[in-house]
């Protein structure tokens, strides 16, 4: 029998089903990747495979057997002493699951002091030793510190420390690079990939990304809607996926569906000389960014980098210290509320997160009527005609008119959005992470949607994002930021073709690729 | 830079210095802008335009309004309130012996239904849904439902008219024994306790819950940790914020917004002190209990912010 061995689980959540029919096995030392939009219940499978039930779900069928042991008979003791030794779970918010109350070294090491009853010294030298492995800086103190106190990457090194405190024989990875910047991921990746191969442990890796999954793991499970649509070797996925759904998540990757001509490149907004910070903190320096009539420039960077702050000065969010903004050749007022409406209507702002951006309690027609009330002056049965014109742009059904934003899916939600600011028929969009929260699927829906705007249009685009994947498919100029300055700017292709700084090369090697050991010479060249 | 500890006390304490002043002005102000001035209200009938110019020049009340409260706030500032008009004492000897017994019945209030209703509010929130959760809800809302006057007078009516065990009034004599003493606190501590329980437990229960909703809670199941270990120490000390400003709020509404329960037992506090003085125009009187109130407020405010920030690292501790 398989070490894991699951056979036809369901799981409901009330009369829901989470999880229909879903059987799966795993050997010792091998890594399963388990792959899919979110909400399919990747997550949801990977716990109950250590028996863990979010509060909520049960179990309307099905075997699951660990070494052995039968987790759907065990009672909630013998799973809790379970979770304590034999497994160990990494999630994917480091940030929110450590407890922010605890220093990182008790926490780590808490399982092991409830268990053998070992005490102060004990315990630090222990965190020192797992720290240590985990190459974090000064390994001695690490413990000492408060989660707030250290970066994302090394808290997620820090929670990979805490499951491998008791020797686990199965690490469950829920995400764990998800909420990392590219080259922080590469990073951690690399110390998965090296636990993994140390301990000869069982894994299960759950992502969205399938290029990380690729790198990591020996098996690909696919899930979509609860239900096991794929299961196969990682190359056999990659090479010849046999459902549309698999072949359509491992083509977003690698396809150029974005035909972009080289446009004229007339300047529509410029901004000059920026400085830009928040109290006594300085984030950007002397920045130089334009965007031309229908061009798709990407403003790339790490997070803290300073893309967000440039785009926030652009649209008059932010007042900058020194430098301006010029649109069509008229310096615009540096404040929004300085602006006129004309000039606020041309350029409009799209953000990352569309829950946070749309008022909960306005239905999608209140939102969209706003600007059109406002910009276009419209009323009565010109304003409801233009409301259904908006909603066929960017291919939304005018029944959802009348729904609040809670009743839309995140895709819908984004596309919503868009249409608000398209109501205001402005000459640039800026685009703030527009597809970071959204699945590989949706977000090609959503680049595509944005690429027929541009190209019917001749809208002009400021395309923020730290994707260098979609950066090369889909701008035209790339401007790439560090720490506040810009490093390196050019047309997409002659940037891909030829990076010239440091910078933008790690970047680049930092980009995970579905292409067979691409992580064993992040690896093997060290850097 | 300062240790952000001590920044906050500083910023937190500055302005609750603020706020004292601006309420000693309203306060001032306010009792200035009675009609009649206090030459008037001490004469009453007696007073003859000679007299009262005579005594309107003795109180200092011909000085313009701003020199006047000048001169009472560097009284203040020196502990002088200056003279009750009813007793002619200084209002300080009237103000400290019943705030020292407003302190205590408070104290000794807080002491039983806070620990009380904190350990109800865990348990309701561990238990959640449960029987026990549902029970302690109810019984505490239907105390809380009941008015405080009548709580009061429930309580006497059994143990001290029927029972005879408790004295109905709380008036201290100088040779009461401390058993005496501690006798008559029974039945309004009572009272309060039931007053004020509901509030912090129900305050407890949902801080814990939506503590208890958070990833790290979760990643604490995950780890096999029991319920009760996770409920304690993983989300309880998340939970303090709430709990102890809530509680501090409890304890400045025991000291001094139990006038109704001070006048049910008769109990000599500093409601009871000020609700009379208000009675008798006694102006400096009131001035001196509202800016004792005041006082109270304040630094239990800043007490439960302060806390607040010292059982939170991420306010605590330095970012680095």
């Amino acid at each position: 029998m398989s070490f894991l061995d699951i056979q036809g689980l369901s799981l409901k959540a009330g009369a829901t089903e989470i999880l229909r029919d879903v059987s799966l096995q795993l050997e010792r030392g091998q890594v399963l990747g388990l792959i899919g939009e979110s909400g399919a219940g990747k997550s949801t499978l990977a716990l109950a495979a250590i028996g863990f039930l979010k509060p909520g779900l049960t179990i309307a069928g099905g075997k699951v057997s660990l070494d052995g042991i039968d987790l759907v008979a065990a009672s909630p003791d013998e799973l809790s002493k379970l979770r304590q030794s034999k497994v160990a779970y990494v999630a994917q918010s480091a940030a929110a699951a450590f407890n922010p109350f605890y220093r990182l070294g008790h926490q780590v090491t808490e399982l092991r002091a409830l268990r053998d009853g070992i005490g102060g010294s004990e315990r630090r030298q222990l965190a020192a030793e797992l720290f240590a492995r985990l190459q974090l800086p000064e390994p001695d103190r690490f413990g000492l510190k408060y989660p707030h106190q250290v970066s994302g990457g090394q808290l997620q090194r820090a929670m990979i420390a805490m499951a491998l405190l008791n020797n686990p024989e199965l690490i469950v990875f829920d995400e764990p690079t998800t909420a990392l910047d590219v080259t922080t991921q590469v990073e951690v990746l690399k110390v998965i990939r090296q636990v993994i191969a140390a301990e000869g442990c069982s894994a299960i890796y759950v992502s969205h990304d399938i290029a990380v999954v690729s790198q990591v793991c020996d098996r690909i499970v696919v899930v979509r809607n609860g239900v096991m649509v794929e299961a196969n070797e990682t190359r056999r996925i990659i090479d010849s996926p046999q459902t549309d759904y698999a072949r359509a998540l491992v083509a977003s990757r690698s396809t150029s569906d974005f035909n972009r001509e080289t446009s004229d490149t007339q300047i529509l907004i410029e901004g000059r000389g920026l400085d830009l910070g928040y109290g006594s903190v300085r984030i950007v320096e002397n920045v130089d960014i334009t965007v031309g009539r229908s061009e798709i420039v990407a403003l790339v960077g790490e997070s803290g980098s300073g893309k967000t702050t440039v785009a926030r000065a652009i649209a008059g969010l932010l007042v900058p210290r020194r430098g301006s903004v010029t649109l069509s050749g008229i310096r615009l007022a540096a404040s929004v509320d300085d602006r006129n409406d004309d000039q606020r209507r041309r350029i409009q702002f799209i953000h990352q997160l569309p829950d946070v951006a749309l008022n909960p309690r306005q239905t999608v027609r209140a939102v969209l009527a706003r600007p059109l009330v406002k910009f276009m002056g419209l009323s009565g049965a010109d304003l409801e005609e233009r409301l259904r014109g908006l909603m066929a742009e960017v291919e939304l059904p005018a029944a959802l008119l009348d729904r609040y934003p809670g009743a839309l899916s995140g895709g819908q939600k984004q596309r919503v959005y868009i249409a608000r600011c398209l109501a205001a028929e402005p000459d640039i969009l800026i685009c703030d992470e527009v597809t970071s929260a959204l699945d590989p699927l949706v977000e090609e829906s959503i680049l595509s949607l944005l690429w027929h705007l541009n190209q019917d249009k001749g809208l002009g685009m400021l395309f923020i994002t730290h994707n260098l994947g979609v950066t090369r498919r889909f701008t035209d100029r790339v401007v790439i930021m560090e720490r506040g300055r810009i490093v390196e700017s050019g047309t997409t292709k002659a940037i891909f073709a030829a990076p010239g700084e440091e910078y933008t090369k790690r970047l680049m090697l930092a980009e995970p690729s579905t292409r067979a050991g691409w992580l064993d010479e992040r690896i093997a060249s060290g850097d | 830079m300062a240790h952000p500890l001590l920044s906050f006390a500083m910023r937190r304490g500055g302005s609750g210095l603020v706020s004292l002043l601006l309420v000693s002005l309203l306060v001032f102000v306010g009792t200035a802008l009675l009609p009649g001035d206090a030459a008037q209200s001490i004469l009453g009938q007696n007073a003859t335009p000679e007299t009262l110019a005579a005594l309107r020049q003795q109180l200092g009340l011909n000085e313009p309004l701003p020199v006047r409260y000048w001169n009472w706030l560097v009284g203040l500032a020196q502990g002088d309130m200056g003279t009750s008009f009813s007793s002619g004492r200084a209002v300080a000897d009237l103000l400290w012996p019943r705030l020292r017994a407003s302190m205590t019945l408070a104290l000794a209030a807080a002491v039983i239904a806070l620990p009380l209703a904190i350990s109800l509010g865990i348990l309701s929130a561990l238990k959640r849904d449960s029987f026990l959760d549902r029970a302690i809800s109810f019984l505490s809302m239907w105390l809380v439902s009941i008015p405080a006057f009548l709580t009061g007078y429930i309580l006497i009516n059994i143990f001290a008219i029927r029972l005879g065990w408790f004295p109905s009034l709380s008036i201290s004599h100088g040779s009461a024994s401390f058993m005496d003493w501690i006798n008559a606190l029974v039945l309004p501590v009572t009272t309060l306790v039931f007053v004020t329980i509901a509030h912090t437990m129900r305050l407890t229960r949902t801080a814990v819950l939506s503590v208890m909703a958070s990833d790290y809670i979760l990643m604490a199941e995950i780890k096999g940790l029991s319920p009760r270990r996770v409920t304690l120490t993983h989300a309880l000390p998340n939970a303090l914020s709430p709990i102890l400003s809530i509680s501090m709020l409890t304890v400045a509404y025991l000291m001094v917004g139990v006038v109704v329960i001070e006048t049910v037992f008769n109990y000599a506090g500093l409601g009871k002190l000020m609700v009379d003085a208000v009675s008798y125009r006694d102006l400096p009187l009131v001035q001196g209990c509202a800016v004792v109130f005041s006082l109270v407020f304040v630094s239990l405010n800043f007490a439960a912010d302060f806390l607040s920030v010292l059982v939170n690292p991420r306010l605590r501790e330095p970012k680095e």
